[in-house]
């Protein structure tokens, strides 16, 4: 009995180390075939379409309604002790420092994480992989690298639209529903959102995007058993992309915006 | 004799997969310019020893040489320069489903040379009139049947004009007429460009018609091989209720 729990705690160990090394190998391969050409230009535009521009309606409803409750809260919340005024400021910083990248970040993670993992599945287990390496051709530079830079390119600027919109939303419901004065709801956003607060949130959005298509091509990649493992791996893909995103992102708060 | 004399040697051959062991000591030579028919039961590991061939997999134990070189130890770089000497035919087509069909079979050449799109939409073209497919090159591959889907695999298994052919069960899912077709194909293509090939196949008629020599693989090695005349007088029990197709015999049908 106890010999057996031993045996099964090593045996996971040994596993999830595994797992992790060969995840942290993929990535060294796809960043070391990020930068040397040919580039396939094709392939990235049409992943930059695929994450980026599908991704953009959610994105948007996302971020207005996002902005919107912000504003709504904020202003309960503030009004308790009077500072209202300050409403601007505090939607302005929570959406371009956290809620931008991160709602934004958990989006593109369930719909382009779960759309990667399941191509790269599929073609793992109808042998399209297998078929492309015959054609002498490296399937982490033909299939991993578009991925993984329309990624890491795409995020930050869906972010930066997230961060637009919101702003918007928070000030279409103080001025217009709040009775907010519009002049001094601009000049406290204005005044006291620095242009880092902003870069801030962009870079983390950057690295949200190497996460989520490095783990989400991991795992599509490395897909095992036919329909149920891309399943699986679809799955997989999306809940380790969320977690490593939330993770990575208090990290990146506590290194950035000390 | 010279070591360069047979084109591919598969030596000593073994794989497992989770402690699951498929090949135990399979060896088997190809000469150049000869087809060389693999037998054997479904499962038995036909595939994974072809795919050794083309460096898909790598040994547990033994190796494959081809033309001289250990490819089971080569560099990724130098492994793909004796990749686009191959066509592989899979054995569910595996084509990119991403593409149209001549994109498929102009692949290789679309990666590989400088050739223009319109001069490679002209090989794949001509590629797929060979195969009885002319006039789908703008087709996904979800819109063919499967029949039609392994003809545009082996269309683009011949695009590059390779030496040697790997082909993974040919004619299985294909009517008979379209099967003899597809036969009459890789004789041709022996003919013609002098290919070595290793085809796999259930098919015993295909087997006898494309086959210089056929191997028959049983628990892991081959069993025998020999010209089809020498399979067909066999003695051993297990390549004659193979080749008959008998579910009585020594060979486990469960
Ligand atoms: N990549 C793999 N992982 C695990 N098992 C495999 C893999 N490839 C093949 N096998 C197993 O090896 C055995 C032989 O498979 P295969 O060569 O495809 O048979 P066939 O002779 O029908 O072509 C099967 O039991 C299969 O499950
Ligand atoms: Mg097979």
């Amino acid at each position: 009995m106890f010999t057996k729990t031993i045996t099964y705690i090593g045996r996971r160990t040994i596993d999830f180390t595994a797992e992790v090394g060969r995840g942290f190998i993929m990535f060294g391969h796809t960043l070391s075939w990020s930068i040397r050409p040919p580039f396939n230009l094709r392939n990235i535009f049409q992943q930059m379409e695929a994450i980026g521009v599908n991704s953009l309606p959610v994105v948007v409803i996302m971020a207005m309604f996002t902005g919107m409750v912000l504003a709504i809260q904020t202003y309960t919340g503030f009004k308790r002790f009077n500072a209202e005024n300050f409403m601007g400021t505090v939607v302005a910083l929570s959406i371009t420092r956290e809620l931008g990248p991160v709602l934004t970040g958990l989006i593109v993670a369930g719909r382009a994480g779960a759309a990667m993992a399941a191509e790269l599945g599929t073609m793992r287990v109808t042998e399209q992989i297998d078929a492309l390496v015959t054609l002498a051709t490296n399937p982490i530079k033909y299939l991993v690298v578009p991925r993984f830079l329309a990624g890491f390119l795409m995020l930050p600027l869906l972010t930066a639209v997230a961060d637009f919109i919101g702003i918007i939303g928070g000030y279409l419901i103080a001025v217009h529903l709040l009775d907010a004065n519009p002049v001094i709801y601009i000049r406290m956003t204005t005044k006291y959102v620095e242009l880092n607060d902003i870069y801030g949130g962009l870079l983390k959005a950057g690295v949200f995007g190497i996460i989520i298509s490095t783990v989400s091509c991991y795992k599509g990649f490395y897909t095992q058993g036919g329909a149920e493992g891309v399943g699986k791996a679809t799955t997989g893909a999306v809940v380790l992309s969320m977690m490593l995103v939330l993770i990575a992102n208090y990290f990146l708060a506590a290194l950035l915006f000390r | 004799m010279r070591g360069t004399f047979w084109v591919i040697e598969i030596i000593n051959l073994h794989k497992s997969f989770n402690n699951h062991h498929v090949l135990c000591g399979a060896n088997l030579r190809v000469e150049r310019g000869e087809t060389m028919v693999v037998i054997g039961g479904s499962g038995s590991g036909k595939s994974v020893l072809i795919k050794h061939v083309i460096g898909l997999l790598t040994p547990d134990e033994g190796s494959v040489v081809v033309d001289g070189v250990d490819i089971s130890h080569l560099r990724e770089k130098d492994l793909n320069e004796f990749r686009k000497k191959y066509g592989m035919l899979f054995q569910a087509a595996a084509l990119f489903d991403s593409l149209t069909v001549w994109e498929n079979v102009g692949f290789g050449l679309m990666q590989h040379t400088s050739l223009s799109k319109d001069e490679i939409w002209e090989i794949a073209k001509r590629k797929l009139e060979m195969v009885g497919l002319k006039g789908n090159e703008d087709l996904m591959p979800s819109e063919l049947s499967g029949g039609m889907r392994k003809r545009v695999g082996l269309a683009r298994a011949i695009a590059m004009e390779p030496e040697i052919i790997l082909y993974d069960e040919p004619t299985t899912g294909l009517d008979p007429i379209m099967a003899d077709a597809i036969n009459d194909l890789i004789v041709e293509m022996k003919k013609r460009l002098n290919v070595t090939a290793i085809a796999i196949t259930h098919d015993m008629v295909s087997a006898y018609k494309i086959g210089d020599r056929i191997a028959m693989l049983y628990d892991g090695k081959i069993l025998e091989v020999g010209t089809p005349d020498e399979i067909k007088k066999s003695a051993n029990p297990v390549v004659q209720q193979f080749i008959t197709g008998s579910s009585v015999g020594p060979i486990r049908t469960v």
